[in-house]
């Protein structure tokens, strides 16, 4: 690396592994990163795909076994499934309502489908590789802006659904879609608001950042833990997965907003739940639980750029997504699914203020802290900042899940009514049945 | 809302949804690694039926390999779903015998009743399912095929031994 002082800077820039790529290279003015992009882009593309494809294979078989089945185990071994999957989807018939309004019936998988797979341009996969050009950051676009991103595509996941369940011209499809507006408008707030205090620890929206600093100060799940909690569940909600599959409600709804979709166009549908899975799954992974660093592994976090760093981080990175996804199946297969009625109060009336009273706890705990003078960074090896906030955590969470999850939270069955109320209509309907008797008995 | 509907107190201060979702998972996890399945790979493997299991039927024959069948007319009169066609012939030595026998398996609902009433021990259920065909028609048995079934015929339900011991 050490390179004679007298080569220009630019030449000097160029070959240092360590550093970014130069912007003048050897392929002309943005050669070197734009070509490491296409790189990226192509490999993440791929690999995502073929994982959402596996993922359809992991979640029959997660059913299966939860189920004491086996699950599909035909096609070499079950592992060609999902390509037989994709075969049948081809050869199907594609069908057409004649009353669907055709342009958008077509383009809503679509829009089901891209958000998902954009958001996953921001998220830092592995630590930077190292190669002979500069340094290659192992994220699509290391936008400064990152998790704003997220939560602008992020929103735009919900005109596929409602897109299509209005084009199909189907009142169980509209239905679907309705809902799924509704549902994904309430929950995409809780899901913002819980990620404030990250903000307000990480003091920066760029993911990079924010995978760096729990890198130094411990994961947020641990120093955030509620918001942990309600970003997952929200996450859930946003995915439309269950508990929380109300626009798909297969018993109320028939298929809910992909009733009228065959075929590929189904098959995108299904892809995309899939995809925002996985996007979901990295971003929790990333946001709360440390993304592609390792915990407790100082050899590898102080290392510099290497290539078996990048393999490492990339394994870790990959652990984690892969646990959160067996999660998502996990809960899909133990939870029923929520009434309409209490998703919204869900949504609404719990995880709302919830989130806007974490905000303002976390951030009057970080004031408190910062005015006692404790160090954010780690002090004498000792994340004394971190360990504030997990005691603060652990109280809270033992408020919230031991002495306030009772059964108040969500709404009854039925509505309850009060004894007086109950007493006055009682004593109508005594009036009403003693007055028919007597007309009754008045015609005999 | 209704009057006169039973609201039930709920047991709220019992109810806690964390701790319920998290035993719920508890038991799926459990289930999910637990190494005892109960699917049956069919083709390779079958599980053996019930010796009283009462599927495809069959007509057993005599030593002569004529059907033991004597036209007595009480199984086409037992059958609940109406599907057992019989027309009766007789020799010149006056044995009765079927000319023509037919059962249709789509609309037989393997009641048994026919093997129950037959005097003859002629016709009966057999311990057998994989009868599926490509058309309708494939489903009417004629005596003929009645009687190249092979697989081993129902034992009846016994009085005397009730749990078939
Ligand atoms: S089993 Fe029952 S329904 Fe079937 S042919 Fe015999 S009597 Fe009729
Ligand atoms: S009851 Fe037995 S003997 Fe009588 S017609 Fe039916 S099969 Fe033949």
């Amino acid at each position: 690396m050490l390179l004679p002082a007298s080569l220009p800077p630019m030449l000097q820039r160029i070959v240092d592994p360590q550093a970014p790529p130069a912007d003048v290279g050897f392929f002309g003015p943005i050669g070197v990163p734009l070509i490491y992009t296409i790189v990226k882009l192509l490999i993440v593309f791929t690999v995502y795909m073929v994982g959402v494809a596996l993922l359809t294979l992991a979640e029959r078989k997660i059913s299966a076994w939860i189920q004491d089945r086996l699950g599909p185990n035909r096609v070499i071994k079950g592992w060609g499934q999902p390509l037989a999957d994709g075969v049948k989807n081809f050869m199907k018939e594609e069908t057409l309502p004649d009353a669907a309004n055709k342009p958008l019936f077509l383009l809503a998988p679509a829009m089901a489908f891209i958000p998902a797979l954009t958001v996953w341009a921001v998220i830092p996969f592995a630590a930077p590789l190292p190669l002979r050009w500069g340094r290659m950051d192992m994220v699509l676009a290391d936008l400064p802006i990152g998790y704003l991103y997220i939560l602008a595509l992020a929103s735009l996941g919900v005109f596929g659904v409602v897109l299509a369940g209005w084009a199909s011209n189907n009142k169980y499809a509209l239905l679907g879609g309705l809902r799924s507006s509704a549902q994904m408008v309430s929950y995409e707030i809780a899901m913002g608001m819980s990620t404030v205090p990250i903000l307000l620890l990480a003091g920066d929206v760029s993911l990079s950042t924010i995978v760096r600093q729990q890198e130094q100060n411990g994961w947020y799940v641990l120093t955030l833990t509620v918001a942990c909690f309600i970003f997952i569940v929200s996450a859930f909600a946003e995915t439309n997965r269950l508990p929380f599959d109300l626009p798909e409600a297969e018993s109320e709804l028939i298929a809910g907003y992909h009733t009228e979709y065959s075929a590929m166009k189904f098959s995108l549908f299904f892809i995309a739940e899939y995809a925002n899975m996985v996007t979901a799954s990295a971003l929790m992974a990333t946001l709360f639980f440390g993304g592609w660093t390792v915990p407790f592994w100082h050899a590898v976090n102080n290392a510099p750029w290497a290539w078996w760093k990048t393999a490492i981080t990339l394994g870790a990175f990959l652990f984690k997504v892969l646990f959160f996804l067996f999660f998502y199946m996990w809960i899909r297969w133990t939870l029923p699914r929520f009434r309409y009625d209490q998703l919204m109060s869900l949504g609404w009336k719990i995880l709302l203020p919830l989130t806007i009273g974490y905000v303002v706890v976390i951030a009057g705990a970080t004031l408190g802290l910062d005015a006692l003078g404790v160090p954010r960074t780690p002090w004498h090896g000792w994340p004394v900042y971190s360990l504030c906030l997990l005691a603060l955590n652990i109280g809270l969470i033992g408020l919230l899940f031991v002495v306030a999850d009772r059964g108040r939270l969500i709404s009854p069955a039925s509505a309850r009514v009060r004894a007086a109320e109950l007493a006055r209509l009682r004593a109508v309907r005594q009036r009403s049945t003693l007055a028919h008797e007597a007309t009754s008995g008045a015609g005999d | 809302m209704p009057i006169g509907v039973k609201v039930l107190a709920r047991p709220i201060d019992e109810v806690s949804y964390v701790r319920a979702a998290v035993k719920g998972m508890a038991l799926t996890f459990k289930h999910l690694i637990n190494p005892h399945k109960v699917t049956v790979q069919y083709p390779e493997h079958r599980d053996p039926l019930s010796p009283r299991w009462r599927g495809t039927h069959r007509m057993l024959t005599t030593e002569d390999g004529t059907a033991k069948c004597v036209a007595c007319g009480l199984c086409p009169a037992v059958c609940p779903a109406n599907c057992i066609k019989l027309v009766p012939g007789e020799d010149e030595n006056g044995n009765r015998y079927p000319l023509v026998f037919e059962i249709d398996e789509f609309r037989c609902i393997f009641c048994g009743y026919c093997q129950e009433v037959c005097p003859e021990e002629a016709i009966h259920v057999g311990r057998h399912y994989e009868n599926s065909e490509y058309s309708r028609d494939g489903f009417v048995y004629d005596l003929e095929r009645l009687m190249a079934q092979t697989h081993p015929v129902c034992e009846m339900w016994d009085p005397a031994d009730p749990k078939g011991e």
